[in-house]
């Protein structure tokens, strides 16, 4: 059995997909979604949380239906290719905070790794500041390894715990089948919707769900990943995931270019603010977050749907955070940093530090 | 007698961190690396066959092996 048996993981694949993501991402800000925000997991993640209250701040409430795509078409595609395997036990606390970290910190930046290159496909200058924080993060992360950093291995489990993620997004598909929004009204059912802001910006259902299920499958299939992309080549000197990560940006930009949405400069750029250096630090406590826990937001979400409840845990981890941030004033708006930005950002460096730093061991293997 | 590399049970890098690391300084010889999952498959046999190993595979009494030579 040789690499080249998935198409997908081979160099063509991993360009192809990033390609495809690209352009998607760029056409949904197109057909309805928030402007440089055409797939951003932390911030549908978070505009989830929000529609379940778990968070009541009102411009950013909705069940994005691509991230449930997301994981059922990860889930979809693991069963088709024999690959759906119930896994975990690898420190799951440790994950499950380290989710709650890296969703406290793109909400400081205003965005995961996705969202950074579709914000810089844009024109929006300020995610320069959130990639380099990104990368410095996960070159922080890339030190704990070459130093054995580990988590500790998984184990099997059962067949039921695999399906526990697939089921709680299918359960929630449901809730936006049952409860769709209703023009003029804040809650629908158990729902809540927004009326203004990016959490109104949205495109319809059936595209966002198909868009999320031909990501989810195909992400699944090439192993997909932007941390993991910069990860390698700073450890590996790998390109391959890489290639995939570049091309998303320049396939983003082509898209917006054709589609008028490129429009350069640092002020005014959706669903952004221009404080640079909380740009960087908010991306360095995600960047690490997401090299310490071995995948970023959209990977852990791919893997949650194969079957991995270590990735489902972070997932949680994540719907936590965006609930801390928004209920504690952590995350930051277009107007800047939250009132207790700051004191987030220092206190989850701490808690990365402390997970990368106990769990080194230089004579591991 | 070659060198076994376990890597089940881990995940994304470790499997290819630890590879790497028993074949680093290494001038040729044999490396068998256990694998419980298709994407460590794939991302061992890439990281190793771009240091100029050859893999092979193998089933043992239900476990996937890759035979690394140089």
């Amino acid at each position: 059995m040789d690499v080249t048996r998935n198409i997908f993981s081979t160099r063509t694949g991993i360009i192809i997909v990033g390609a495809a993501i690209g352009v998607l991402a760029a056409l949904l800000q197109k057909w309805g979604n928030p402007g440089n925000m055409g797939i951003c997991v932390a911030c549908f993640d978070r505009d989830i949380t929000g529609a379940v209250g778990m968070h009541r701040a009102e411009v950013v409430q909705y069940l994005r239906p691509e991230i449930l795509g997301f994981v059922l078409g990860s889930f979809a595609a693991a069963l088709a290719f024999k690959e759906f395997k119930p896994r975990g036990g690898s420190a799951p606390l440790a994950r499950f905070i380290l989710g709650m970290t890296a969703m406290i910190g793109a909400l400081v930046f205003l965005g995961c790794p996705w969202r950074a290159l579709l914000r810089l496909a844009g024109g929006d200058g300020n995610a320069l500041f959130g990639m380099a924080g990104l990368i410095a993060g996960i070159w922080a992360g890339t030190l704990f390894f070459k130093q054995g950093y580990n988590l500790g291995r998984n184990n099997q489990q059962s067949v039921g715990t695999g399906l526990l993620m697939p089921l709680l997004i299918a359960g929630l598909l449901v809730l936006r089948l049952i409860y769709g929004p209703v023009e003029g009204q804040a809650q629908s059912g158990v729902l809540f919707y927004s009326l203004k802001g990016p959490g109104a910006a949205y495109a319809p259902l059936a595209i966002s769900l198909a868009v999320g299920l031909f990501v989810g499958l195909l992400a699944q299939r090439s192993r997909f990943c932007t941390m993991g992309a910069v990860r390698d080549l700073l450890l590996f000197k790998q390109w391959h995931l890489f290639s995939g990560f570049v091309t998303l940006l320049a396939a983003a930009l082509v898209t917006n270019l054709a589609l008028g949405q490129f429009n350069p400069g640092f002020e005014k750029q959706p669903v952004a603010h221009s404080m640079a250096f909380w740009n960087f630090a908010g991306m360095v406590v995600a960047g690490l977050s997401f090299a310490l826990a071995g995948g970023c937001p959209g990977r852990q979400l791919f893997m949650s749907g194969e079957g991995d409840s270590d990735a489902g845990v972070f997932v949680l981890g994540m719907i936590t955070g965006a609930a801390f941030s928004h209920n504690f004033g952590l995350a930051s708006s277009p107007a800047g940093i939250g009132p207790h930005g700051i004191a987030a950002v220092v206190v989850c460096l701490a808690f990365c530090l402390l997970i990368g730093f106990t769990n080194t061991q230089r004579a591991q293997a | 007698m070659s060198d076994i590399v376990d890597t089940r049970g881990l995940s994304c890098p470790q499997p290819v961190l630890l590879v790497m690391s028993r074949i680093k300084g290494l001038e040729g010889g044999e490396v068998q690396v256990i694998v419980d999952n298709e994407v460590s498959r794939e991302n061992v046999s890439r990281a190793a066959g771009s240091q100029g190993w050859e893999i092979r595979e193998e089933l043992r009494e239900g476990e996937v092996r890759l035979i690394l030579r140089r």
